[in-house]
């Protein structure tokens, strides 16, 4: 579904990746890990096209869409969830589900996907006035998964989503994430926390300063010495 | 070569310049016309070196330059015209007042940071200005008479003395805090450096030399009035140093000659002189940002050559 | 009730400078650019609306309109051809560039038509009639009444519609509204045709009040405008419909006093004191805390 090929990312003159390649088939779970500043979230922007890579080509469903505009991204079935969620707390939580589907034209689906969304998030409903920054982080975090689903994407890229938060809101965060797979959606998984994600992804790839070092299936990556020692610790 | 050497290598070579200049004046070579544009190339020189020290190296964007002008001018004009004292004191009193003047607007507005600093400078030049619109004792808007003083040689000192006191401060403990601040000021308040004092410090300092060119400025036309001093003025200080290359004096002063050069040619077209003027400032602003120099000096390219050559240059 | 005829009076001026006010705020809030060439534009809806009555026969309403369009079109042009480049540039480079095309545009004007001022045609019935003793021009009633339609259908705008969602989200966070799949650089550029074209209808009203426009007529109030945008607090769209009307309010009571060659010096204290005391404005206590 999702193909990159050997992609260079600069930062400047600082180069993030460095020959860069990966795949995620439709229906899975993938999951990118590594330490902070390996490149792990220079790798979603680059797909979701916040980042133009140097060099290096990427699919999505047999089209490229390397160094495309973000919205074509988007409208293409990619959604990105940020790291550090990155709501519109300015806006209430209503109208930050509304610009998730900001390219959508089909009002009535959406009205749909959006009850969905408060099925998911049943918090998010009860606080559907309320302006987004006055959320707790778990909340924010829902909210912008939320966010990202109502654009019906295809594949969505998920950036530190247990970052900042409670071991409880963690748990039903990955559950959420599960869920969310089991309705049809890819989803490419970007985490510090190695152990949770190794346990809900089919596979997973291993990235530090900017080379992949490391992938195959995720149970088999969890009994990896050399993930042991880096990723899971005393876990 | 030492840097003392280096210093007075240049005070020798600007002596020279001066006292040819002085000569061409003295004996009729250059008339009223050239002597006039010798002198207001000195006063925008001083204008743009001092705002270069609040901008270029401490990195306060002041945008209200032009109101430290006027209380130059006007207050070296009273003493001169009025009150009859003697030109060159009438200029430091005038530079005196301009700087307390500087620590007046300073101290409140200078914990403002980028655009909210700039509209309060801004809005204090405008205060002052119209406070000498509303004083009947300097002629209000219809201006005030003032003796024609300035000569090439007053001026000619005023911008040696500007230039030697800000690039001896640039290059001393202070001038360091001072790029400290501009640099990263969270950063160099870590560093226990008291950014409030640099700041108001600096800004004293470029408020007194342009109380100097004020004074210089009123003594060179014979009339003072509250319309030259306002933003468009500052602008055209502004301009000097951000087109000569923010945190470069000398791109300061280039930019202050040539400017000057060129508006005074298109003296007879005004509009034509405005809109060449600010397609000049669009353009380079899109296309060269940091400005004719960027944040080198000319001293710089002599250097490099020397240490092309031979190696060693300090010391 | 000489009181409530100022009160009526600085409404009125006050009501102009939150239609130009309004322009400066959405445009820094989405881009953080202070738009030195706003006041410009307003001199510009001014001419268009001059010459839309005068030499064209049109009415009140069709010149505001078109007014209001060319204005927009000319905000576009401006955003596209000059500060569209400057996204990444510092601030002070985006200033000059600003302070470039605001100069660039007046002498531009009188370099076509000369400096000299033109006089405003009539358009709006010059009837008063006395309210608890205090006169009220037709011209008074008619600005109030446009300005408050205009901000009406701009807090619609902001609010309702998706262009102002996405207007809102950007200004927050431009690489999260990416991610929306908005289009950030359309985003801008509507913000600037929307006001833009506040200001042109300013221009036209202010024509119409005031009977002598001139190209350098925007310098002064588009300063005043943005002492008004800081006022109510940049960036918050009623904050600058507040600031206006205090502005213009307080503007008018400095000059009944009889000290009207202060009036502009009020403008700049206020600035000056709002921006030491409370930078964040009138209304702005509780917006931007990026977490």
């Amino acid at each position: 579904m999702l193909t990159i090929n050997e992609i260079n990312v600069f930062y400047g003159n600082i180069q993030a990746l460095k020959g860069v390649s990966l795949e995620v088939n439709e229906g899975e779970i993938v999951t990118l890990i590594g330490a902070n500043g390996a490149g792990k979230s220079t790798l979603l922007k680059t797909v979701s096209g916040l980042l133009k890579p140097k060099q290096g080509t990427i699919e999505f469903q047999g089209k490229t869409i390397a160094g495309k505009a973000a919205q074509t991204i988007v409208k293409a079935g990619i959604s990105h969830v940020p790291e550090g969620r990155r709501v519109f707390s300015n806006m209430s939580v209503e109208e930050n589900l509304d610009l998730g589907a900001y390219l959508r034209k089909d009002h009535k689906a959406v009205a749909e996907d959006k009850e969905r969304i408060f099925k998911i998030f049943p918090i998010l409903l009860e606080r559907r006035k309320q302006l987004s920054g006055t959320l707790s982080g778990g909340e924010q975090q829902m909210l912008a998964m939320g966010r990202a689903i109502m654009a019906r994407p295809k594949l969505l890229l998920l950036d530190e989503p247990s970052m900042g938060l409670a071991p409880l809101m963690v748990k039903t965060i990955f559950h959420t994430i599960e869920e969310i797979r089991k309705e049809g959606t890819t989803i490419l998984l970007v985490e510090q926390n190695a152990h949770m994600a190794l346990s809900i992804a089919d596979r997973a790839y291993v990235i530090e300063t900017g080379h992949v070092v490391l992938s195959g299936l995720a149970k088999d990556l969890q009994e990896a010495e050399q993930v042991k020692a880096a990723y899971l610790g005393g876990l | 070569m030492k840097k003392s050497k280096i210093f007075w290598i240049y005070i020798a070579v600007a002596l020279v310049v001066y006292a040819i200049v002085e000569l061409l004046i003295v004996n009729g070579q250059l008339d009223m016309y050239y002597s006039n544009l010798f002198i207001t190339i000195a006063i925008n020189i001083i204008l743009a070196v001092s705002l270069h020290l609040v901008i270029g190296i401490t990195g306060q964007f002041s945008i209200g330059h032009a109101g430290f002008l006027a209380v130059g001018a006007y207050i070296s004009a009273i003493f001169t015209t009025n009150l009859g004292f003697p030109f060159p004191v009438a200029l430091i009193i005038g530079a005196i007042v301009a700087a307390v003047a500087g620590l007046i607007v300073g101290i409140p507005t200078l914990r403002l940071k980028g655009d909210y600093l700039a509209i309060a400078t801004l809005g204090f030049a405008e205060i002052i200005r119209i406070i000498f619109l509303n004083i009947d004792y300097v002629g209000g808007a219809a201006g005030m008479q003032v003796d024609y003083l300035t000569t090439w040689t007053y001026a000619f000192f005023g911008v040696l003395i500007t230039i030697i006191v800000i690039a001896n401060f640039t290059n001393s403990r202070h001038g360091r805090a001072c790029i400290a601040v501009r640099e990263d000021e969270i950063a160099a308040d870590a560093m226990g450096i008291n950014t409030t004092y640099y700041k108001v410090l600096a800004f004293a300092i470029g408020s007194f030399f342009a109380g100097l060119a004020g004074g210089l400025f009123a003594h060179n036309f014979f009339i003072i009035q509250p319309s030259q001093f306002g933003f468009l003025k500052s602008f055209d200080i502004l301009i000097y140093v951000v087109l000569g290359g923010l945190g470069s004096l000398s791109g300061a002063v280039i930019a202050a000659i040539l400017l000057t050069v060129i508006s005074l040619y298109l003296q007879d077209f005004p509009e034509t002189r405005m809109i060449i003027y600010s397609l000049v400032l669009i353009i380079v602003m899109l296309y060269r940002p940091s400005g004719l120099m960027g944040t080198k000096e000319i001293t710089d390219f002599f250097k490099f050559n020397k240490k092309a050559k031979g190696g060693k240059v300090n010391e | 009730m000489e009181w409530l005829q100022q009160l009526i009076n600085g409404i009125s001026l006050g009501s102009i400078y939150a239609l130009i006010a309004l322009g400066y705020t959405m445009v820094y809030g989405i881009i953080k650019l202070i738009n030195f060439a706003h006041g410009d534009v307003f001199m510009i809806g001014a001419f268009i609306g001059f010459f839309a009555i005068s030499r064209w026969d049109l009415g009140f309403f069709p010149a505001l309109l078109l007014a209001m369009v060319v204005c927009a079109l000319l905000g576009v042009f401006i955003e596209r051809v000059a500060y569209k480049r400057l996204r990444n540039a510092t601030r002070i480079a985006a200033l000059i560039t600003a302070i470039g095309v605001s100069l660039l545009i007046e002498y531009t004007t009188i370099f076509f038509r000369g400096a000299q001022p033109e006089a405003y045609p009539n358009v709006v019935s010059s009837k008063t009639f006395q309210f608890l003793g205090a006169q009220i021009s037709m011209q008074s009633i008619m600005i109030l009444s446009v300005s408050i339609v205009l901000m009406l259908i701009l807090q619609f705008i902001v609010h309702k519609t998706k262009i102002g969602k996405a207007m809102r989200a950007v200004s927050y966070d431009v690489e999260a509204a990416r991610l929306m799949g908005i289009n950030v650089d359309n985003t801008i550029s509507v913000t600037f045709a929307i006001g833009s074209a506040l200001a042109g209808a300013a221009g036209v009203i202010f024509g119409v009040y005031y009977t002598k426009i001139d190209p350098l007529m925007g310098i002064i109030p588009g300063v005043k405008a943005f002492v008004a945008a800081v006022l109510g607090g940049i960036g918050i769209i009623p904050g600058a419909v507040a600031g206006g009307m205090v502005l213009g309010v307080v503007e008018t009571i400095v000059s009944a006093l009889g000290f009207s060659s202060w009036r502009d010096a009020a403008a700049f204290i206020i600035l000056i004191l709002i921006l030491i005391f409370r930078p964040s404005g009138i209304f702005g206590k509780n917006t931007r805390e990026k977490v």
